[in-house]
């Protein structure tokens, strides 16, 4: 497909590959801030092919592993009632609340539907006017849009059956929060591509700028990655702390006004609380009180919610890098993505699953390795295969 | 979550006072709400996410890009990758019956893909 395949060519990720080791003369810590971008680093073996002492830690942006869990559990006792369609991105189904998941319930009576456009929500509360039908408002700045437009619309089109659950995370507070932490290891940081189309990086200059770390806007693709870590070395090895752009041809400085413009107009900025790491100062949107009727906390009553993780499950220090999944002694065995204790094996941006489906740390007869190691293994596809 | 998937516009038009219009995947087809890019023309490129176009590819600076990087490229069958989720009906082309009736109790391991 034309702008992808041209990414993933595997000639040219061994000539990033071997600048990379050609300008690097010390040991550096970068984040991948984007869940998306883990995957791929994951699965391509791109961290493994880095020169030794250069190191990527994965980062918190998985919004299926950060939505707390008080909001799983709502969205489950939301999704029980017998009037409620409740309607979500696929990948929030499998995801564990205290007791159960989404998908668990619906396989119990309870109409739980996956949509992939929230405006898809919108057409099935249109289509039903008996039965009040919520959506699973998660993610980053990418969803929000989206997820603003079908709330907007709701109002503009008087669609009073029609409800949002809402757990919005932003990126730049949970980047100066992990900077913040006296435990912070990461000196360069590849910002999220698609957060960035959206919102642009102007929120990321100052971030460089007071914290002296070089931020690159970097795509998704192994090319975009590779090239993307690239950037960040040349910066640290020249002493620079700018915000680059690696991924021109999706992104611009601005981003895109008309999208910022909606979401500002039915979200507002909040504390929000992030599954595993805890409360972030202003870190997440919640609906502006002109639209509190799309609601779904208040249109519902769900009651006292009381949350209670697996005990096992490491998840937190997962998601801000100071452990990885090797270091759980209940991944791979308790834990794994058809039983998962924890989000971060739930979602493939979660660097739990995207460690298990790459094989890493289940042994060399492992049967689940799916990986296609783009970097580490000669070209996969002979001439013409495609 | 944040995985968007650049697609060729191939039809603009109005609903319900909402400018959506169909996205070309290498092949499949998918609607798109294109509110956000008023400016979008039929044969545009557009980086789709959650069925929004979120950004219009910028053909030059994605040529730029291959320049510097050489020119080829190797076919993985990750367009599964598209949606919010594996489990989502991303990469079912809207113009199929029954494109939104997907059922999510799949197995586990058809559980590849999305994504921040």
């Amino acid at each position: 497909m034309k702008y992808l395949d041209e990414y993933r060519d595997p000639v040219l990720a061994k000539k990033l590959l071997a600048e990379i080791h050609r300008i690097t003369t010390r040991p550096w810590t970068l984040m991948e801030v984007c869940g998306g971008q883990t995957h791929t680093i994951v699965k391509q073996g791109i961290d493994e092919a880095l020169p030794e002492g250069v190191r990527m830690i994965h980062g918190p942006g998985c919004p299926v592993c950060v939505t707390p869990l008080e909001q799983v559990d709502k969205a489950l006792a939301i999704a029980a009632r017998p009037d409620v369609i409740f309607t979500s991105y696929g990948d929030m189904l499998r995801v564990p609340g205290s007791s159960t998941d989404l998908l668990a319930l619906k396989a119990r009576g309870a109409d739980v539907r996956i949509v992939y456009s929230p405006l898809d929500a919108l057409k099935i509360a249109l289509a039903n006017p008996a039965r009040q039908v919520v959506f699973f408002a998660v993610g980053f700045e990418t969803t929000a849009p989206a997820n603003a437009m079908a709330v907007a619309e709701a109002a503009r089109r008087g669609i009073d059956n029609f409800s949002v659950l809402v757990s919005h995370v932003l990126v730049p507070p949970a980047m100066t929060a992990l900077l913040d932490s006296p435990a912070n290891r990461v000196q360069g940081f590849l910002a999220a591509g698609h957060v960035c189309a959206i919102m642009g990086w102007t929120e990321y200059e100052p971030i460089a700028e007071k914290y002296r770390v070089p931020i690159v806007v970097t795509g998704f693709e192994p090319l975009d990655l590779l090239e993307g870590i690239w950037m960040a070395i040349r910066q640290l090895e020249e002493g620079r702390h700018e915000v680059e752009n690696q991924y021109t041809r999706a992104v611009t400085r601005e981003g895109v006004r008309l999208a910022q413009q909606q979401v500002m107009s039915v979200f507002e900025v909040g504390n929000r609380k992030w599954r595993g790491v805890g409360e972030i100062p202003m870190s997440g949107y919640r609906l502006r009180p002109e639209y509190a009727r799309f609601d779904a906390e208040l249109k519902f009553d769900v009651g006292d919610i009381q949350t209670m993780e697996h005990p096992a499950c490491i998840a937190g220090a997962i998601l801000t890098g100071e452990k990885t999944p090797l270091d759980c002694t209940a991944y791979g065995t308790l834990c794994n993505p058809q039983k998962p204790l924890g989000a971060p094996m739930v979602s493939s941006e979660g660097t739990c699953a995207a460690f298990f489906s790459a094989g890493r740390g289940l042994g060399s007869g492992s049967s689940f390795s799916n990986a296609l190691p783009l970097v580490q293994v000669a070209p996969i596809a002979p001439e013409g295969a495609r | 979550m944040c995985l968007g998937i650049p697609g060729k516009v191939t039809e603009i038009r109005d609903e319900a006072g909402l400018a959506m219009g169909k996205v070309d995947f290498g092949g499949v087809r998918k609607d798109a709400c294109l509110a956000y890019l008023p400016d979008i023309k039929l044969g545009d490129y557009v980086i789709v996410h959650v069925g929004f176009a979120i950004s219009q590819v910028d053909e030059a600076e994605a040529l730029k890009t291959l320049e510097i990087l050489g020119e080829m490229g190797v076919m993985e069958p990750e367009l599964m990758t598209m949606g919010p989720g594996m489990d989502a009906p991303a990469v079912v082309s809207d113009d199929a019956p029954g494109a939104l009736t997907f059922d999510p109790a799949l197995p586990p391991s058809s559980m590849a893909g999305p994504v921040a």
